[in-house]
């Protein structure tokens, strides 16, 4: 399909992506995918080969491949599962490793990818949560970790109290990036603190049993920057920070804020540009006066 | 005996705020999802919420003339007393989400800052960066998470509702699922089941909705009876940015902070835009609708988009319609602040900064009004009887509908901003009818037996889908064929003969489907087979959608036959004014009787649906001529007020409910 490159801009300087491949883009794209057919199963590289067309994004490849099933060398094969939902990186669904890196896959265009790596583009599924299938892993612990900050407002209730607190313009500015953390896991996965925990389910065991098992061995591990910059959003809140002790509690409990080695891999993947590192920086400076407030409470 | 369980079927803001209500009147909930609920439809949602506020309260506004806007904008096709109740807890349920820590953009004096959306002259919209729904929805699922760790509510995410399971007596008792991952089914015993699974673009192949939007969680209640309201109602977004794989929204906010829709004058004028001199721009919509300028409601602004790049070709490319909508007038730190978050998504998704370059962009289809039938009480007062059970209930009781699946509250075209309120006002509304009906639903229990067959059923099925020799039909295939011929046929501009053979067509490919191979047969994680069931489920969708379509011979809102329009009055002379106008306000009235009435469809025994029309409650505001822009507007307007002050006067009424109020 022959689609018009978007002629916007040229005279300064201001190119479209699709402008700037329009030269060279190949006919089409080789694109090798790392697959796990269940959890606890081999994984195995499969390559597949496909049309290319412009403005495509690695869900279109993903589509494409879904559509057609057959390899490189012609077998036919299930789909390829993957994570996705809007299309537009603001529901955090399509983490994976895209040329070895982590990052969304609705926001990976090809056109820069082949910029990148002209050969081929390699998709895998995270390295630090256990995979479900292909390219589709477990990220319960990502949620995990914002119950254990308690990443939330204590109301009352939900029934009508008047409007919330005044809030300067600043306060929420401040804010507001913050908020826009989609659990996407980018972060965590390029935290070499952040290590894999990968929890089944026994023989005999119930459900319930199982469920605890994995909260307990979720919580035995590192929180994750998102969840530290979560309770730093809160603590700054005027009524979340009502529980402010509490979170404290949660950071400076095992697998919290101590375990951050400040590699600041984090806030380089963050597709959201949350800045990290302040909020690891606010919650290292609140954690130690906590210490100390404590030592002297005792 | 246990407590009373219920069962919500979506995690977006509607099932959200619903599950938040329930667990804190103490009710046990099972809040089941096919995405975790955080990663919801919801999170798309740009612009911002509709309520009154304290600001505009002063510039003469007030709950009533919310409502009046909202029947307004939607051609009066929906029932008055829900939108009316919907209207006055608008206030309070801003005011809650703020207490819930959405980070609202702010005013200097640290209020809440508020912009101004499309139908509306009040700057009526409070908004959290570009981002506006994700903050709504993120704010409802930490406290829902603090619900679920307090262990009111369990969470059944990456799960597929499969269907209702009703008894004898017709009552919803729960509903079968999936277990998207295992592939596992499970009966899910309940005293009443809340479907509050949002909107149904997929049916259109691509849309602004995001990629769970399939319907499949209606079209299963509508299998299994429920009706379905004004199923061709559906909205057409006027700036999407067009994409392989999705069309991406460019939220009206871009327009609400000052963005003017143009072309230019000569037809695809290879020029760079921003060298193209203002006298050499049409800025249509500014022209066409002087009061309203580019904030015309969407159906009229989608319309003219379209109109002006088909018919009177002036789309800016050759070979792919699209106009201008550009923010290059406005500083680059308003911007920045106010819409940061979508221009980002210009820019990301199509490598140019909207900032400096006017951006390219063209109607999409974006929401749907119509849905499942629901219910409601009447109170004397003209509002809803809160704690009714019969709030949100379909016509299958104990069978709930929330949010956009409903087909309440936007009549024939929504309002901008006014989605985000009816999801959350529907779901904190329901919960007290709801549990109500979990009183009645605990009069008798079914026995075992009843979840037991159904869930069979829903095995047997699955293992045929499996068993389907291979070589047939490819699912991703026929889901292009259809989207493709609904988006051709049956969105901005609809034609009787071309409704006609569309139905056929989804016939055709309905008949297909049933031929239908897997590509993947296993029972892990089988995306395939979760896929093709939702298609499947989008035929009888397509079906309603396409006969309600076709029966309704008017236009109203988002439903356009040029065949039926009437046009406006060119004429000079004052009493040949006159009397066209009388003729136009007869028109006007012999279609409102016909015409003023909510489609029901209900799903046939042989697969296609019967379409029943029903009065709407339009007691409380009666409708008027929608006259946005028309040529010669005025004089129907004089004629229309003078028929009605006769009409008072001959038959003097009681005041009417609390006008202002
Ligand atoms: C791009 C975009 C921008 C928008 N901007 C605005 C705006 O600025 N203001 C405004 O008022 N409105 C806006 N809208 C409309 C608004 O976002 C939606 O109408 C609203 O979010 C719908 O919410 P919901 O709770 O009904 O459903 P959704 O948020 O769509 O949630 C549906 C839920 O149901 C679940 N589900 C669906 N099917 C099944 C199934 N078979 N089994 C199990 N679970 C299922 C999903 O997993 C999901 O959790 C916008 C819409 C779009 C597309
Ligand atoms: S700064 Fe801390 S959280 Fe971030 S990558 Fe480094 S160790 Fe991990
Ligand atoms: S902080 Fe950034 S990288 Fe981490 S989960 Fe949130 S959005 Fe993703
Ligand atoms: S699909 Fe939602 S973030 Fe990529």
């Amino acid at each position: 399909m022959i689609r018009v490159a978007d002629g916007q801009g040229d005279k300064n300087g201001v190119a479209s992506a699709a402008e700037a491949s329009a030269s060279k883009s190949p006919a089409s794209l080789r694109v090798r995918v790392l697959r796990q057919d269940a959890p606890g199963r081999e994984s195995y590289w499969e390559c597949h080969v496909i049309p290319y067309e412009a403005n495509m994004n690695v869900i279109s490849i993903l589509q494409r491949i879904a559509a057609r099933t057959t390899t490189e060398d012609g077998r036919k094969v299930a789909p390829v599962a993957w994570d996705c939902n809007c299309l537009e990186e603001v529901c955090g669904s399509c983490t994976m490793l895209v040329n070895g890196r982590t990052r969304m896959a609705c926001t990976a265009l090809v056109d820069r990818l082949l910029e990148e790596q002209p050969e081929e583009i390699v998709l895998e599924p995270m390295s630090k949560f256990p995979v479900v299938r292909d390219l589709m892993v477990d990220r319960r612990r990502v949620f995990r970790s914002l119950e254990r900050v308690k990443a939330w407002v204590p109301i009352d209730g939900s029934y009508d109290q008047g409007p919330g607190p005044r809030i300067s313009p600043e306060d929420q500015e401040d804010a507001y990036p913050l908020a826009t953390c989609i659990s996407c896991g980018c972060c965590m996965e390029a935290c070499p603190q952040f290590t894999k925990v990968e929890v089944s389910r026994l023989a005999g065991e119930s459900q319930e049993a199982f469920e605890a098992r994995r909260k307990e061995a979720f919580d035995k591990n590192f929180l994750g920057a998102h969840a530290i910059s979560q309770a730093m959003l809160f603590n700054s809140h005027p009524t979340g920070k009502m529980i402010a002790d509490e979170r404290m509690e949660a950071l400076t409990d095992r697998g919290g804020i101590q375990m951050c080695g400040n590699a600041q891999n984090c806030v380089a993947v963050c597709p959201k540009s949350i800045p990290l590192t302040r909020s690891i920086a606010r919650a290292g400076r609140a954690a130690t006066l906590w210490a100390i407030r404590r030592f002297f409470d005792r | 005996m246990a407590g009373p369980r219920v069962l919500v079927i979506g995690g977006g803001l509607a099932g959200l705020s619903a599950t938040m209500r329930l667990a804190e009147l103490g009710i046990d909930v099972d809040l089941l999802s096919l995405v975790p609920v955080k990663r919801s439809h919801s999170a798309c949602a740009q612009g911002g919420i509709n309520s009154v506020n304290t600001q505009t309260r002063q510039q003469g506004d007030n709950e009533w003339k919310h409502f009046d806007d909202t029947v307004y904008g939607g051609d009066f096709l929906q029932h008055q007393p829900p939108v009316k109740e919907m209207a006055e807890w608008g206030p309070r349920i801003v005011d809650l989400m703020d207490r819930l820590g959405v980070p609202f953009n702010r005013t200097p004096e640290g209020f809440r800052d508020q912009r101004r959306f499309g139908g509306t002259l009040y700057k009526r919209t409070a908004f959290a960066g570009a981002t506006t729904g994700q903050q709504l929805l993120y704010a409802l699922d930490e406290q829902v998470r603090r619900w679920e760790v307090a262990g009111k509510v369990k969470k059944w995410e990456f799960w597929d509702f499969l269907q209702p399971v009703l008894d004898e007596s017709g009552r919803c008792r729960g509903a079968i699922c999936q277990d998207l991952v295992t592939m596992e089914f499970r009966a899910f015993p309940a005293d009443a089941v809340i479907v509050a699974s949002g909107g149904c673009g997929l049916v259109f192949g691509r849309s602004t909705m995001s990629m769970v939007c399939t319907g499949s969680a209606v079209s299963r209640c509508y299998a299994a009876g429920a009706f379905y309201g004004n199923g061709e109602f559906i909205q057409v977004h006027p700036t999407a940015i067009p994409g392989a794989d999705k069309l991406r929204l460019m939220s009206e906010s871009a327009r609400g902070e000052g963005g003017r829709v143009w072309v230019p004058k000569t037809p695809q004028d290879p020029r760079d835009p921003r060298d193209i001199p203002d006298a050499e721009r049409i800025y249509f919509l500014e022209e066409r609708y002087p009061k309203y300028g580019n904030l015309v409601p969407r159906d009229i602004a989608t319309r003219e988009i379209f109109n002006i790049c088909t018919n009177e070709g002036l789309s800016v490319e050759k070979d792919r319609l699209c106009v201008y909508l550009d923010l290059t007038h406005i500083p680059k730190e308003t911007l920045d602040r106010k819409l940061g978050g979508i221009l980002e998504i210009y820019e990301k998704f199509q490598g140019v900064d909207p900032r400096f370059v006017p951006m390219k962009i063209f109607p999409a289809v974006h929401y749907s009004m119509g849905g499942l039938w629901i219910d409601y009480e009447r109170s004397a007062s003209g509002g809803l009887v809160e704690g009714s059970p019969r709030n949100q209930q379909t016509n299958i009781p104990g069978l709930y509908a929330i949010g956009e699946c409903d087909y309440q509250y936007h009549g024939a075209n929504r309002l901008g901003a006014n989605s985000l309120l009816s999801c959350i006002f529907s779901g904190l509304f329901v919960a007290p009818g709801v549990v109500a009906s979990c009183d009645e639903a605990k009069k008798s229990e079914p026995g075992p037996q009843l979840m037991n067959d159904a869930l069979k059923a829903q095995e047997k099925r699955h293992a045929e889908l499996l068993s389907r020799p291979a070589g047939g039909e490819n699912p991703y295939d026929l889901h292009d064929e259809l989207g493709k011929l609904m988006t051709r046929t049956c969105t901005v501009v609809r034609r009787n003969d071309q409704l006609a053979e569309a139905y056929e067509a989804v016939c055709a490919l309905e008949q297909r489907w049933q031929k239908c191979s897997l590509s993947d047969t296993g029972s892990w994680t089988n995306q395939n087979v979760v896929f093709t069931k939702a298609l499947g489920d989008m035929f009888p969708l397509a079906k309603l959608i396409l006969k309600g379509a076709l029966q309704r011979d008017e236009c109203r809102g988002a439903h356009y036959k040029p065949e039926f329009s009437m046009p406006g009055i060119e004429a000079d002379d004052p009493a040949e004014r006159r009397r066209l106008a009388e003729e136009w306000c007869d028109r006007f009235e012999e279609n409102t009787k016909k015409w003023l009435k909510t489609t029901v469809a209900r799903h046939g025994d042989d697969g296609h649906p019967v379409l029943t029309y029903e009065d709407v409650d339009t007691s409380i505001i009666s409708p008027r001529p929608r006259l946005y822009g028309l040529v010669g507007g005025e004089v129907i307007e004089e004629v229309w007020r003078e028929r009605q002050q006769a009409r008072a006067q001959a038959a003097p009424q009681p005041a009417t409910v609390g006008a202002g109020g």
